[in-house]
C-alpha cells in the first residue's frame, strides 16, 4: 500500500469503507500500539476545533508518535501573509503526515497537491469533515451490525451540515433509506436530493418531529438549528423548539435504534435523554479515537493485515 | 439585395479564421478574450447580422490566424455555441464547433469566495459536469456552477 490522502469520503468505494472499519475495529480491540513509533504528525488546525484536534492527538499519541502543530491560527505566518502552499511545504520538511483543519474550502485537496507528505482533512469550511464521517460510520456499523438496508433519520440542519451530506454520499452503497426532518429554511439542498435519485437513494422528507415520525429508525442523526443560519428570526423562533429530541419521543422507538450527533449538542438534544439506552453520542465521539488510527495508518501505508499481525501492541 | 450580395459586405479572407454564430451582445468580450486587438493581422469584426439560428448574430474574420486548443476553450466559456472556420486559400478547410472541454484549467474563476482558489496565488480547475446544461464543478471546494455565471480569470 503506498501512501496517499486521506481528503474526501465522496469517491471512497465500498470495500475501501468496509476495510477502513475493520482496521477501526481492530484499534478498538487493542488502541495501545507502537505501530506508529519514530513518525511525527504535525496538526495544522487553522480554525480552532478542540474536539477534533484532541481527538486525532489522541489517536497519534496512542500509537506511539510524536506530535507538533499549532491549536490556534493565531500564532502561524498565515497571518503574516504567507501562503498555505508555503506553509505546508514548511511542514512538510518536518512531519511524516499532516492532520489539517482549515476555513477555506478545498485547502485540504490543494495542500495534497502540493506535498507529497500524506494530508488528512480534519474539515474544510462546508466542505469535508472525513474523519467525522468516517467515525459516523462506524458508530453506525458497530451499533447495527451493519451498514446495510438501514433506515436512516437526518434531523435539523441539513442545509448547511455537511456530516449529513457525507453520510448520504457514503452511505450510497449500502442501500439505505433517508429520512430528512428539517424545517423549510433548513431543508436538503436540491443538490443532493438530485444525488440520492442519481444513485438510487430512497429518501421521504417530513416537517413534523414525533415519536410517530421515529418510530422505524434505525439511526436518529441529530444536528444543531443555529440561529446564524436563518435570514428570518421569526422563523427561528417558531422552529426552535420543534427539532428538539425528548426522551418522551423514544417510547415507540426500535430497541436497536441509536441516536448520534456529531456534537457538541447545545439544546437539540434534551438532557433527559443521555440516561435513555437509545443515546449514544458520547460513544459516538470516542469512536473517533479508532477511526482516526485507522486513518493515520491507511495514508501511511499500512494495511490492515500489518495492523492484524502487529507486534507493537501494548497489553 | 440578393443573399450572395449580403455576404459579401463582409470581404473574404484567404488564409485564417472566421468566427461565426457568436451572439451579437458577446462579440467584444471574444474580441478581449482572444487578444485581437493586439494582433497585427486584419481583423473584421461584425454584428447584428441577420441569423436563423440566434436571431442576430456576430461575425470575426481574422486573417493569418489560427487559434490554440487552449484559446478555444477559453472561447468556449463565453460563447459555448460558436463555430470556427478555418479558411486556406478563400476555401473553408475545416469547421470546428466549440464545445466545452471536460477539464478547465487556470481559465475561469470560481464563484466560492471562500473556496481555495480566490484565497492562493494558484490556478483554478473545473469538471464538466452537463455539457448541455453547462454546469461546471470547482476541483476544489466542489460547487457546481453554470459557466455563464463564472468570470474568466
Amino acid at each position: 500500500m503506498e501512501k496517499h490522502n486521506f481528503v474526501t469520503i465522496a469517491d471512497m468505494s465500498r470495500e475501501k469503507i468496509l476495510y477502513m472499519l475493520n482496521m477501526a475495529q481492530e484499534f478498538e480491540k487493542r488502541p495501545n500500539r507502537e505501530i506508529l513509533k519514530g513518525k511525527v504528525v504535525a496538526t495544522l488546525f487553522f480554525e480552532p476545533s478542540t474536539r477534533t484536534r484532541l481527538s486525532f492527538e489522541t489517536a497519534a499519541n496512542r500509537l506511539g508518535a510524536r506530535v507538533i502543530g499549532f491549536a490556534d491560527p493565531k500564532v502561524t505566518s498565515g497571518t503574516k501573509g504567507e501562503t498555505l502552499k508555503d506553509t505546508i511545504l514548511m511542514v512538510a520538511n518536518y512531519a511524516d503526515v499532516i492532520v489539517m483543519r482549515h476555513y477555506i474550502e478545498g485547502a485540504a485537496q490543494y495542500a495534497g497537491e502540493v506535498t507529497n507528505v500524506p494530508i488528512i482533512n480534519a474539515g474544510d469550511g462546508a466542505h469535508q469533515h472525513p474523519s467525522q464521517c468516517m467515525l459516523d460510520l462506524y458508530s453506525i456499523y458497530k451499533t447495527q451490525g451493519t451498514l446495510e438496508n438501514l433506515n436512516l433519520y437526518l434531523v435539523g440542519d441539513l442545509k448547511y451540515g455537511r456530516t449529513v451530506h457525507s453520510l448520504i454520499m457514503a452511505m450510497r452503497h449500502f442501500n439505505p433509506t433517508f429520512h430528512f426532518v428539517a424545517p423549510k429554511e433548513l431543508a436538503m439542498p436540491e443538490e443532493y436530493k438530485i444525488y440520492c435519485r442519481e444513485y438510487g437513494i430512497r429518501f421521504e422528507e417530513h416537517n413534523e418531529f414525533n415519536e410517530d415520525i421515529i418510530s422505524d429508525a434505525d439511526i436518529l442523526y441529530m444536528t444543531r438549528v443555529q440561529k446564524e443560519r436563518f435570514s428570518d428570526l421569526m422563523e427561528y423562533e417558531r422552529v426552535k423548539n420543534v427539532y428538539i429530541l425528548k426522551s418522551d419521543m423514544l417510547s415507540k422507538a426500535k430497541s436497536n435504534m441509536r441516536i448520534l450527533h456529531p456534537l457538541p449538542r447545545v439544546n437539540e438534544i434534551a438532557y433527559d435523554v443521555d440516561l435513555n439506552p437509545h443515546a449514544y453520542y458520547i460513544q459516538q465521539a470516542g469512536n473517533g479515537l479508532f477511526a482516526r488510527e485507522a486513518i493515520f495508518c491507511d495514508v501511511l501505508g499500512i494495511t490492515l493485515d500489518e495492523v492484524k499481525n502487529d507486534k507493537t501492541i501494548i497489553l | 439585395m440578393n443573399a450572395n450580395k449580403k455576404e459579401r459586405l463582409v470581404a473574404a479572407i484567404q488564409n485564417g479564421t472566421v468566427i461565426d454564430h457568436i451572439p451579437s451582445e458577446k462579440i467584444f468580450q471574444v474580441v478581449a478574450l482572444l487578444a485581437l486587438e493586439d494582433l497585427a493581422t486584419p481583423v473584421t469584426i461584425g454584428c447584428n447580422y441577420r441569423s436563423k439560428k440566434l436571431n442576430k448574430k456576430g461575425i470575426i474574420k481574422v486573417e493569418d490566424k489560427f487559434f490554440t486548443d487552449e484559446e478555444i476553450s477559453r472561447l468556449s466559456v463565453v460563447a459555448p455555441n460558436v463555430i470556427l472556420n478555418i479558411i486556406k486559400d478563400f476555401e473553408v478547410v475545416e469547421k470546428k464547433m466549440v464545445t466545452t472541454p471536460d477539464m478547465l484549467k487556470g481559465i475561469v474563476r470560481c464563484n466560492n469566495p471562500k473556496c481555495i482558489t480566490n484565497n492562493e496565488p494558484m490556478y483554478t480547475v473545473f469538471h464538466t459536469v452537463d455539457k448541455e446544461k453547462g454546469i461546471i464543478r470547482c476541483h476544489y471546494c466542489e460547487k457546481e456552477q453554470f459557466i455563464d455565471k463564472v468570470e474568466l480569470v
